[in-house]
Formats: structure tokens, sequence, C-alpha cells
């Protein structure tokens, strides 16, 4: 079995943290993500521009529609995710476009963080 | 140098960087791929300019000056940060601008202003940001002034700016002119955005007159900026595509603007259409524009803002009010409608009906198109029908309605029309 874990937390709060602050968190995760090493358990995982970077896009009728923002609906849940390579925000738009959960739901994109 | 001396050729400076400033500031972008750096440097090309130029004269090609000394002053930045961040690589200071004059002078910048505007108008970022953004970089507007014409504070101004900034850069937003896939939806975008600066300076709003003045001749320009880029790339299918709407828009534009000097009384109040008086109306505007939109129409591209256009030359064309070809402009607005449905547009149509054949005629359109909830709290609706009911005889219905539009309105000079017209019916 494979299982994604979503992480949610308070951007703002993150925004408003310490270089330090950040450092120590970041230490956190290198060692979580070690850990996850070491146990066989580590399949992918990457942190995310905040909601403010992510784009949204939907196919209703045929025609789509590209929005600024999250997805923000709450009678939809999250039901799978890709990471994809795309040279721009247009092609990482154009990718979300052939993607079925765009007729079906709406695709939220978030540029990956490089670290 | 005199007080006076150094005044005027402060003036002059700053005249020639506002004439080339959005030229400068896509080149900027262009190179750096970040609003930020190009208008850090373009901000220090322009303090450069104000100390070099009244000493050493304003050099043949400003726009050439202006792009070579921003590009050095942002490279010895970034170089200089680099360090900072600790690196220790050798900080070369890149020549100063009279070392290069010469060969500056024979340099060519491509224009890369459509890049730009297709960039800032880009579906992803939300549209009040497009609109915030273009006014910016295109039309040189500070981040106060955009704020007062938008009626929002100046730090959710700025930072809706920077945020937008950051999105195009952090989210990798391309800067380009789009060829690919859904190039109409990102044409439809950018002429919305110049259109929506026109409007919010056309539109009676509680903003200041001047400022309003300011947008409406900011976004003609932009217009035009577009059509002329448009005609230096007519070979693309984009431009292509582009090209008959973006004349349509600039005919629309103009030709409301021309109108303008009567559609407000002396007393500020708004005059409607059929009683303004038509010696105010700039003919000269007029016939550029009508000229404009033929143009346009002859590629056989039919599309809203030409059909709007179509709608507005007519009025202009007419010598009286009692003149306007009513029926041609209620088949323009059925095309309209078909194109883009609205019931914005429905009730135009419904209006210009009741002029071709009679209030009843124009009643019965209105009712038909089933306005009544779409429309519900838009005073204009419930101002159009209750015009249709008074002029019918039916008083009563007619003062609900027009009381119902006065709840609805915002503006002092139409909620004044609108109380003068209950008063009469109250008589």
């Amino acid at each position: 079995m494979k299982y994604l874990l979503m992480i949610y937390t308070n951007e703002a709060n993150d925004a408003g943290a310490t270089p330090e602050e950040q450092m120590a968190v970041m230490t956190e995760y290198r060692a979580y993500t070690q850990q996850l090493h070491d146990h066989n358990a580590y399949k992918g995982g990457e942190a995310l521009m905040p909601t403010s970077m992510a784009t949204t896009v939907r196919i209703r009728d045929g025609k789509r529609a590209i929005t600024d923002g999250p997805f923000a609906e709450t009678k939809e849940q999250l039901g799978g995710f890709f990471i994809i390579e795309a040279p721009d925000l247009n092609g990482a738009i154009e990718a979300a476009s052939m993607c079925p959960g765009a007729k079906y739901g709406s695709v939220e994109l978030r540029p990956v963080m490089e670290m | 140098m005199s007080d006076a001396s150094h005044e005027a050729a402060r003036a002059s400076v700053e005249r020639i960087f506002h004439d080339e400033r959005g030229r400068v500031l896509a080149a900027l972008v262009g190179v750096f791929g970040d609003f930020q750096i190009a208008e850090d440097a373009l901000h220090d090309a322009l303090v450069t300019a104000l100390e070099r130029w009244p000493v050493d004269g304003v050099p043949r090609n400003p726009g050439a000056w202006l792009t070579t000394t921003a590009r050095h002053r942002a490279v010895d930045k970034l170089r200089r940060d680099r360090r900072v961040a600790g690196g220790d690589e050798e900080l070369v200071r890149l020549p100063a601008p009279e070392v290069v004059a010469d060969e500056m002078d024979a340099m060519i910048y491509p224009d890369e202003r459509l890049k730009l505007i297709f960039t800032c108008c880009h579906p992803a970022l939300a549209q009040e940001a497009q609109v915030a953004l273009t006014l910016r970089t295109l039309g040189g507007l500070s981040t106060e002034e955009i704020a007062r014409a938008f009626l929002t504070p100046v730090p959710t101004m700025a930072q809706r700016l920077v945020r937008a900034q950051r999105k195009i850069r952090d989210a990798g937003i391309p800067f380009e002119v789009p060829e690919r896939l859904g190039v109409g939806e990102r044409v439809a975008s950018v002429l919305a955005v110049v259109y929506l600066i026109f409007n919010a300076g056309y539109e009676a709003g509680e903003s200041d007159d001047l400022m309003r003045l300011h947008l409406c001749e900011e976004a003609i320009d932009l217009g035009r900026t577009l059509v002329s880029l448009l005609d230096d790339l007519a070979e693309s299918a984009t431009v292509r595509l582009f090209m008959p709407e973006a004349m349509g828009l600039l005919a629309l534009m103009r030709l409301h603007h021309a109108r303008r000097r009567a559609r407000v009384s002396p007393e500020g109040a708004l005059v409607l259409l059929e009683a303004q008086d038509r010696r105010l109306w700039d003919r000269e505007v007029i016939a550029e524009a009508v000229l404009l939109l033929d143009r346009a129409l002859a590629a056989r591209q039919p599309g809203p803002y030409q059909l709007q256009a179509a709608i507005a030359a007519l009025h202009a064309q007419a010598p009286e009010a009692a003149d306007t070809d009513w029926r041609q402009i209620a088949a323009l607005y059925a095309a309209l409608a078909e194109m883009t449905p609205s019931p914005v547009i429905e009730l135009n149509r419904a209006v210009a009906v009741a002029m071709a054949d009679g209030p009843l005629a124009g009643l019965m359109q209105l009712d038909r198109a089933g306005l009544d909830i779409a429309l519900a709290e838009y005073h204009l609706y419930h101002a159009a029908r209750a015009d249709l009911l008074r002029r019918l005889g039916m008083r009563g219905d007619a003062l609900l309605e027009y009381r119902r539009a006065l709840d609805l309105c915002r503006n002092a000079a139409e909620r004044a029309f609108l109380q003068s017209r209950i008063a009469t019916l109250e008589r």
C-alpha cells in the first residue's frame, strides 16, 4: 500500500517564523525523512510554496477556467496527486487541463519549492 | 544651474522617462525575469539620468541609455548581493554609462511590451491584481495612485502588487506572447483588463474627477500601444486573432471618451445620452474612431468589442438623439447577446427595442428575457423598467420601480436623476 501524507500548517505562522525557527523545523524534517528512508518507507515528498502561489484549473462544458488561489470548495476532497515536470506555469496548466480530475473536479497547481 | 532651469531639466527628464518607461521595463523584465529587480533597476537609472542628463545633455536614444544603465546597475547589485552572501568572486563594476554612450546609440532593444502585457494579465493572477500590475508596469502609475483609483488602502494595494510580482517569479509565469493552446482566453483577459481600467475611469464612481480622467486616458494609451505592437507582428497567428478586437476596443473607448464633456452637467449631474449637448462631443475623435472600427470590421472577425463599438458609433454619428438608428442598435444588441449572453446586454437590447418600436415592445422584450431575478439588485434594470412603465402611462407601477432603483443606486448624480423623476410623478 502507498499512502499520501498531507501536511497542513498555518501559513501565516510559518511566514512569521525567524530564520532560526525555520532552520530548526527544517532539521526536524530532514531527520524524519532519514527515518522514513531507514525503514524503506520513503516514496517521495516535497515542500510546497504557499497557497498564494497556487493556481486552480477546471474544465466545464469543454471550457477551461483558470483562477488565482488554492482550491477552496469544501464539498470536494483531495483524491490524488501527481508530481509533474513542466517548463513553466503555462506548461503546468496544459498538463493540468488534460488531467481527468479537471473535468470531474478541480486541479490545484502548486509549485514545488527548490531546496 | 539656476533653480528654474534645473526644474525645467528635471521635468524634461521625467517626460522622456514617462514615455520610455514601459519599453525599458519590459526589456529589463525580459533580462532578469523578476519584476522587483527590474523596477529597482529602472528607478536607479532614473536617478542617474536626473544627475547626468541636465549636465551631459539628453542621449540620442534615451530608451537604450536607460535600459543599458538599468541593466548595469542591476548586475552590479546582483553581484554585490552574491558577494555579501558569501561568494568571494572579484567585484567588477560595469562601465558607467558615458563610457559606452556611442555603442548604446546604435543599440536597438526589441520592444517587449506585448510580452509584458500578457504576463501582467495572466489568468493565474486575480483580475484585480492583473489590473493593478498593468497600471503599474505599463502605465507607470504609482502604488498610491492605483490605490486611490480603486478606493483601496495603500498597504492593501502594495501587498497585492508584491504578491502578483512574486507569483509571476515563483510560480513560473513565463514572459512570452502565447502562441499555444488557449491563446483565445489569454487575449480575452488582456482586453478585459484594458476595458476594466477604462470603465473604472468612465463609470461615475467615488474617486475624484482627475483620477478618473487619468484612468480613461491610460486605458486608451494602453489600447493604442496594443494596436501598434500588434501591427508590428502582423504575421503571427495570435495577432491575427487579436487585432480586430483590439482595434474594436480602442474604437469603443475613444467613442465613449469623445462624449465625456457632455456626460456630466456643470453641476456634476449625469446627463443621459438623449439629453446630451452633442456640440460638446469631440467630432474629430469620433471620426478617427469610426475609421478605426471600419478597418477592424473589414477583417470579418466580429467580436464583442467591435459590436459594442458599432453601437457606440451609431449613437455618436446621429446628429440629434431623434436621428438615432435604434433598429440597427437593437439588431447589434441581439448579435451581442448571442455572442456573450448577459442580463445587462438583454437589458440594453430591450431599451433599444423600446426606442425602435415603442415602450410596449420594449417592456415585452424586457420581461421575456426574464431578468427580474438576475438583475433584481441592479438599479438600472429598475430604472429602465420604470421609464417604460412611465411612458405607457402606468404611473403607480412606474413609481414603485423608480423607488426600487433609488434604493439600490449608490451614485449621487444618478440618484438625483431618479429623485427628480419620482418628484415629477408624485406631483
